[in-house]
């Protein structure tokens, strides 16, 4: 079956579905732009890494799924590793931000404790 | 049965995932994937990972459909903030400190997953000494308001599940 023939019932969705996660992409990359602090743009892109990626990938599955009138199912696997390993980038990217503002003594972070004994990396 | 499949869990999930991957059930991929699970868990005894009791396995999927909800919620205050900041003018973000009894591992990645994929709060810093864990939030209203959520709505059901 060619894309061209994707019936209604299913296209309506898939585009929907298609526009909300391009949109809340968007949306995160605007926030990144808008946002002032670096610890507020942080936020931003987790927009596109939850439900805007799921909308993509829930519409990629009812798409191919449709097509070729079997039950695909990648999908899955793309959002198990998504919400694995996206939240180890943005956590080691504010771990970053904030030791290096805290040895700078910046008044934004919470200032370092008075012990010495640095926290284990 | 403890020799020859080390971790059954984890070979279990690796034949899903190859399955999955694979989209088929023919028996060449079957065993395949099953040559691949035995590996991957042989594999993992070089490597032992601090010891898991599960517990109330029952909790998990209510716990998959808060996240959800929880997740869209917070997409949608998350965009409203950035679409229209003016309306939001008092707007604060900030650092809340959060005291945890949680000392599971694996309940711990589980809270930093769960609260850094939900758009608006991310997991800055864990202190292992004092056992409290540093959050950036986004709309910080009132931090009593947070550290209750963050007790109450996760780290409760978590220990339920992993202590």
């Amino acid at each position: 079956m060619q894309a061209a023939e994707l019936p209604l019932w299913a296209a309506v969705p898939v585009s929907v579905l298609l526009l909300l996660g391009a949109g809340l992409a968007l949306v995160g990359s605007v926030g990144l732009l808008r946002l002032r602090s670096f610890y507020d743009r942080i936020h931003a892109p987790t927009l596109g890494t939850t439900l805007g990626i799921g909308s993509i990938l829930l519409a990629s599955m009812l798409f191919f799924s449709v097509l070729q009138t079997r039950l695909v199912l990648h999908e899955v696997l793309i959002g198990i590793f998504m919400v694995v390993t996206t939240p180890v980038t943005f956590i080691l990217l504010s771990r970053a931000a904030f030791y290096r503002d805290q040895q700078e003594g910046n008044p934004e972070v919470p200032a370092l404790p008075p012990r010495q004994d640095a926290p284990e990396p | 049965m403890a020799r020859l499949i080390p971790y059954p869990l984890f070979a279990l999930a690796l034949l899903a995932l190859w399955l999955l991957l694979a989209g088929s059930l023919t028996p060449g991929t079957l065993l395949l994937g099953g040559a691949l699970a035995l590996g991957g868990s042989w594999a993992l005894v070089a490597l032992p990972p601090p010891e898991a009791r599960l517990h109330r396995l029952g909790a998990v999927p209510g716990l998959l459909w808060m996240v959800l909800v929880e997740v869209v919620r917070s997409n949608h205050a998350v965009a409203k903030i950035i679409l229209w900041p003016g309306q939001a003018g008092t707007r604060r973000s900030g650092f809340v400190r959060i005291p945890l009894d949680m000392r599971s591992p694996y309940g711990l990645a589980a809270l930093a997953c769960i609260l850094t994929a939900t758009p608006g709060t991310v997991w800055v810093e864990y202190d292992r000494a004092e056992s409290t864990v540093l959050l950036h939030v986004l709309d910080l209203v009132d931090e009593e308001t947070w550290v209750r959520t963050v007790k109450d709505n996760w780290e409760r059901r978590l220990m339920a599940i992993f202590e």
